[in-house]
């Protein structure tokens, strides 16, 4: 009844191929964008900041990048986790290195630096496909690891190997290191994802992105229509390690302080980070968001519900989790296999013609 | 239809041989296609008619011969510079990107009309924004010109067939092509569909003015349509020529439209 596109006629193209073309959805995005900055930060303490949406908001960007590659464009990886150490060891070099440049523009660089090391290990996509190409990532996250280990130079030869983000500031706030602000930590992270989710889908509805999902559906007819295969798959793959770079890059800085490669950015991250595209609906900026929110919030949620409603006992309480999770997975994956932004879309057709069946 | 000027050869195809291992799929083909007709390629399966067309787009990469498109001399070239040439095709089985919605596929078709870079699109604002809006106008004259504007927005792998052939069509004809390729358009179709199809392809060709080379197994519809046929068997030419021609000749006969050999 409320979600209805009845009555909002477009008169030119350009309306029509507005980002949101429905008035209701403009509206719920205004309304998310608006809590996300003016109320969260306000209403919700420092362990909700810390430890739920921190990560919530750094996944989702690492989502969304692979999301751009997997999804849209149809090359599987599982280098996840290594492209996202090379952003935060990249940040971490720059930022000994140069701490005049300012926080964010050592990030965006971290994000170029990783561009360059994900087009590298894009080249083989040329040739092969589908799981041969995931296994050839899986070199990448390999390599990548044990020279991040082997190598003192990435980790300026510390004792323990451990990189540890010293404090920088934007505008006179501590955004990284342990002294670092939180509301600043919330607001700096959500600003990153929001304005690059904007740019994903801005992407995504152009050329660019049209050239990356013709090669994922039938490459062959795109090449014959005047697709380059190399240039799109490359992009694709630059696209994407930008934003994993970025992610990994708030993911050490910003969230974790200090990141040692094995335990933090090993093949689990690569992993976590494919099934929430998975979950979430591959090719779809949202579904990238969905899958971040499913495997990272609803895990802390369960264990919080458990251990201080219940009072479960903490290790059994971890048990629940991991079951409730995985058959959850299971579920939504039969009830539709595209993915979670797939059965919002569904919904929304559904709302579009209530109270009628069609 | 009166108006349609057939003028100098577009294309020759000059002695062309392609194998793969010790099958020998083309052997030897020399033909021309000129600018506004519709050229006809004709023969049994596997007498190598689409790997034909694969060889002129550049798919395929013949061992021998030349192809000759608009005065330039190649003896292969990649799939995108013939696309960028103005060579355009739909394919045998439907290679729509199904993932994808109509319009979508429309605007892929003309992804060489679109020149912006990755940043203006990022921001989607001036340039990209207004290539954005021009090439859709572009898209939808087509959309309109096939008749399909109430399937727009629809994901093309959920579509009827006849409409997804009509699809691919639009897709072909987004580029803007000067020689368009047509891989049996009308497969699979019953007699209404092959009629609109039909209908497109003469209407193709006498307002854009489209040079169409056409692989067609319907009989009635390569002798109505086409101004001249090439006939292919097992990779041999055996005959080339005006439709009346060809209908008459006797090797052409034997190996192809089975017209009984005892009425001599």
């Amino acid at each position: 009844m409320i979600y209805r596109e009845t009555g909002q006629f477009k008169a030119n193209y350009q309306d029509d191929q507005a980002l949101f073309p429905i008035d209701q959805d403009r509206y719920v995005i205004f309304g998310i964008l608006f809590i996300t900055f003016a109320v969260v930060p306000y209403l919700l303490n420092q362990y909700w900041l810390n430890a739920i949406l921190l990560p919530f908001l750094i996944y989702s960007l690492a989502a969304l990048g692979l999301n751009i590659l997997t999804g849209y464009c149809g090359q599987l990886s599982l280098g996840t986790g290594a492209f996202m150490a090379v952003g935060a060891f990249s940040v971490y070099k720059l930022m000994v290195a140069f701490p005049e440049l300012g926080f964010i523009p050592l990030v965006l660089l971290s994000g170029l630096i990783t561009a360059a090391v994900g087009t590298l290990f894009g080249l083989p996509s040329l040739r092969i496909k589908g799981f041969y190409l995931a296994v050839a990532t899986l070199a990448a996250q390999f390599f990548l690891i044990w020279l991040f280990n082997k190598v003192g130079w990435f980790f300026n030869y510390s004792a323990s190997g451990m990189i540890n983000a010293p404090p920088m500031t934007i505008f006179g706030v501590i955004v990284t290191g342990p002294e670092a602000n939180d509301v600043a930590k919330y607001y700096l992270v959500a600003t990153f994802v929001a304005v690059f989710a904007l740019a994903a889908k801005n992407i995504a509805r152009g050329r660019i992105g049209r050239n990356w999902m013709a090669i994922r559906d039938m490459d062959i007819a795109a090449e014959l229509i005047g697709v380059r295969p190399l240039i799109a798959k490359l992009t694709a793959f630059a696209v994407s390690s930008f934003y994993v770079g970025m992610a990994g890059a708030l993911y050490f800085a910003v969230w974790l302080g200090s990141a040692e490669p094995t335990e933090a950015f090993d093949i689990n991250q690569s992993f976590l980070v494919l099934f929430m595209i998975i979950i979430g609906g591959l090719g779809s900026v949202l579904g990238s968001f969905l899958g971040a929110a499913f495997l990272v919030i609803l895990p802390i949620m369960l264990k919080n519900i458990l251990v201080d409603g219940f009072g479960t006992d903490s290790a059994l309480s971890a048990h629940i989790e991991i079951i409730t999770v995985g058959v959850l997975i299971i579920g939504f994956l039969i009830v539709e296999p595209h993915g979670l932004a797939r059965l919002w879309r569904i919904a929304k057709e559904k709302l579009r013609l209530w109270p009628f069946p069609y | 239809m009166n108006e349609r000027a057939i003028g100098a050869e577009i294309l020759k195809v000059e002695n062309i041989s392609l194998s793969f291992g010790v099958m020998k799929v083309l052997d030897n083909i020399s033909f021309d296609i000129r600018q506004g007709e519709i050229r006809s390629i004709i023969g049994p399966n596997g007498a190598g008619k689409s790997s034909m067309l694969n060889v002129i787009n550049g798919f395929y990469h013949p061992q021998q011969g030349s192809i000759t498109f608009k005065g330039e001399t190649r003896k292969q070239m990649a799939p995108h510079v013939a696309a960028s040439h103005g060579i355009a095709r739909t394919f045998q089985n439907i290679a729509l990107f199904k993932g994808m919605s109509t319009l979508d596929n429309i605007m892929t078709g003309r992804n060489l009309k679109m020149k912006t870079n990755l940043f203006w699109q990022a921001l989607h604002i001036g340039p990209a924004r207004t290539e954005e809006l021009e090439n859709r106008e572009a898209a939808e004259k087509i959309i309109d010109f096939l008749d399909i504007q109430a399937i727009r927005k629809k994901p093309v792998g959920k579509l009827p067939y006849g409409l997804q052939k009509r699809v691919e069509l639009g897709r072909a004809l987004a580029a803007e092509p000067e020689l368009l390729l047509l891989d049996e358009p009308m497969a699979g179709m019953n007699s209404e569909e092959k009629e609109d199809m039909c209908r497109f392809v003469l209407d193709v060709n006498s307002e854009f003015g489209t040079t169409i080379a056409l692989i067609e197994h319907d009989m009635g519809v390569v002798m109505d349509l086409s101004d001249r046929v090439l006939v292919l068997d097992y990779g041999k030419q055996l005959a080339d020529g005006e439709p009346d021609e060809v209908r008459n000749n006797q090797t052409v006969i034997d190996a192809y439209l089975g017209v009984p050999h005892e009425q001599e």
